[in-house]
């Protein structure tokens, strides 16, 4: 018995230990990004800044802002015109099955797995065509059709467990396609919206592959003006951490507040949901 | 959209309706289909469409910034596996995948298991360990490049123990041998790009483990109990051969996230000093978009999508069909 009362202290330690290296990088970078430039030393990397200086906020948020504002434009009308393709999509895939539905199905799911790489030369020359090379619009429709496999699939899985004699009895009162889908469907799904949107929201606004090599300049989301920040010659850390900072807070807010339905989400995305 | 007309009779007049409603019936069905549509002309153009392209322009000799589509055959992947830089990738993206996911797999169960113990403050564990998978690999590298800055960092710490790591800049190779081009081994750089990976990934498998651990009957462990097992014993002999089917989920669904890994490197450490942080991804990018080998980035692009398509089409049949 007595070792039995040392085992929950001692997972206590083991928890919080590891919760320390978790937190340990979030830490460094807030008080890197609160310290004035002559104290970011290598040295006293560790240290508290001995006063808060929140210069580095401002110059980080000067450089970012427009390509914070740019990342919002893409982010919001992407997140929604997928989740209501996704959904759609989902509906039909679960509930007016045809023959072949499931090949289909199998075979849109597959492009959630493709390295990005592998359609990018196509896709730019396709983006230059249609005149959308360098755009929001254009990383839009990216973000939407490349997002159409997982958002079919988390739908799909969705609307699979929304019993099938609620759909038939909505027929027998004569409701058709539509009407179910927007009668029945989409508020049964308020969850699985919640879950798709914040899912998307968070995999486009992190996204760092389309945006660096379908924008230049003026049009790049966030996190290409952060990586650009790095790649100039001076490397200022404070600067550096303050925006990492203020790119990753929609996201780290979102799960803050939403945490519970982002984790919903990363189950969905394994397939067998 | 043409409206759906609503019949405003009762179910007492079935029989009378039923030859109207299975014409309607079809009817929608064409509207169903109708709107799965244009998912289907996106994926096979966007999907199916592009990867053909890449895979003609991965044949062609188009390695300038002018166009040429001329065949080349299998000259760019010839040129590719003779190329130093990818046989270096090759390595580094063996050892990564290895690694990673190795660390993935024991560092998550491991977590899942001591937050599946009934503590109080499991959610808030759980959230710090989960927190890194919403933010961007961008951001990851950012800050770990800083973390495991050679003398800074981490190091600090470490020097206290007489270790002296230069982290993402050496360009030691643990247990290297010549092989092809390259001195095959770990590369001491890239540890740091995993441990970078491991843990903004670890929320991953932590919250696919717990799953399955929520899913274990508790009857089932109290029998082994009963029957005289100890705790690790019933970990060992019950609870994880049960958890196999998420180890494979979780294997599959960071084995490819690992074989295209881009940003975190990019972001982090680039390329790195005769290429040891370097993978197909990186490489992919730099030849295509700042050198201007469109066939050769291609051939690269070709060669990762195979590597992901050799597990993920069999994973996907699979899985579909036990569905069913």
């Amino acid at each position: 018995m007595a070792a039995k009362s040392l085992v929950k202290p001692i997972l206590y330690l083991v928890l919080i230990g590891l919760s320390l290296f978790y937190l340990m990088p979030i830490y460094v970078m807030f008080i890197t990004s609160l310290k004035p430039l002559d104290q970011v030393t290598l040295a006293d990397m560790w240290k508290l800044p001995t006063q808060i200086d929140f210069s580095s906020y401002v110059k980080a948020f000067t450089k970012l802002a427009p390509n914070f504002l740019n990342s919002i434009y893409l982010v919001v009308p992407a997140t929604l015109i997928s989740a209501l393709l996704g959904a759609l999509n989902g509906y039909v895939l679960s509930k007016w099955r045809f023959k072949g539905s499931e090949v289909i199905f199998t075979a849109i799911l597959f492009g959630m797995f493709i390295p990005y790489q592998s359609i990018l030369i196509p896709l730019i020359q396709f983006l230059r065509e249609i005149g959308l090379y360098n755009s929001i619009p254009g990383l839009i429709l990216v973000h939407v059709v490349y997002g159409l496999p997982i958002t079919t699939l988390m739908f799909r899985n969705f609307y699979a467990s929304i019993p099938e004699s609620m759909i038939e009895s909505a027929q027998m009162d004569g409701a058709g396609f539509l009407r179910i889908f927007y009668y029945i469907m989409i508020p049964l799904s308020v969850t699985g919206f919640v879950v798709v949107a914040i899912w998307q929201f968070t995999n486009i606004w992190n996204e760092f592959l389309f945006a660096v090599t379908i924008t230049t300049s003026d049009q790049q989301p966030v996190m290409v003006a952060l990586q650009n920040l790095s790649g100039s010659q001076i490397v200022q850390w404070n600067v550096q951490m303050a925006g990492a900072l203020i790119a990753a807070l929609p996201t780290l807010l979102v799960y803050i507040f939403l945490g519970k339905y982002f984790v919903r989400g990363l189950l969905a995305g394994s397939v067998k949901g | 959209m043409e409206p759906v007309k609503v019949s405003k009779q009762s179910g007492t007049q079935v029989s009378v309706n039923l030859p109207k409603k299975k014409k309607k019936l079809n009817g929608d069905r064409l509207l169903a289909i109708a709107f799965l549509t244009p998912s289907i002309i996106l994926a096979a153009i966007f999907i199916y469409g592009f990867i053909g392209w890449t895979g003609y322009v991965s044949l062609s000799k188009w390695n300038s910034l002018v166009p040429d589509f001329s065949f080349a055959g299998l000259k760019n992947y010839l040129f590719l596996f003779q190329d130093y830089r990818f046989q270096a990738d090759i390595r580094n993206t063996i050892v990564f995948t290895v690694l990673f996911i190795g660390f993935v797999l024991i560092v998550g169960l491991f977590l899942a298991i001591l937050l599946d113990q009934k503590l109080r403050g499991e959610s808030l564990f759980r959230n710090i360990f989960f927190f890194p998978m919403a933010i961007s690999f961008v951001v990851t590298g950012v800050a770990w490049q800083w973390l495991l800055n050679p003398s800074t960092g981490v190091n600090l710490f470490l020097k206290k123990f007489g270790l002296d790591s230069k982290w993402y800049t050496d360009i030691t190779i643990i247990g290297g041998f010549h092989l092809g081009k390259i001195e095959f081994g770990i590369p001491v750089a890239l540890l740091a790009v995993i441990i970078a990976a491991v843990w903004q990934m670890t929320g991953f498998s932590v919250a696919m483990y717990l799953a399955g651990l929520r899913g274990i009957p508790e009857e089932l462990k109290e029998a082994a109990r009963i029957d005289g097992a100890s705790e690790f014993q019933v970990y060992r002999k019950v609870v994880i051969p049960m958890l196999a089917p998420i180890t494979v989920s979780v294997v599959i669904i960071m084995a490819h996230i690992s074989l295209k890994i881009f940003d975190l490197i990019y972001a982090m450490t680039g390329p790195g000093a005769n290429f040891v942080t370097d993978v197909p991804g990186v490489y992919m990018f730099e030849t295509t978009f700042r050198g201007n080998y469109y066939a050769n980035g291609a051939a690269i692009a070709i060669i990762m999508l195979l590597s992901v398509a050799i597990f993920i089409i069999p994973y996907l049949i699979i899985s579909r069909r036990g569905e069913k």
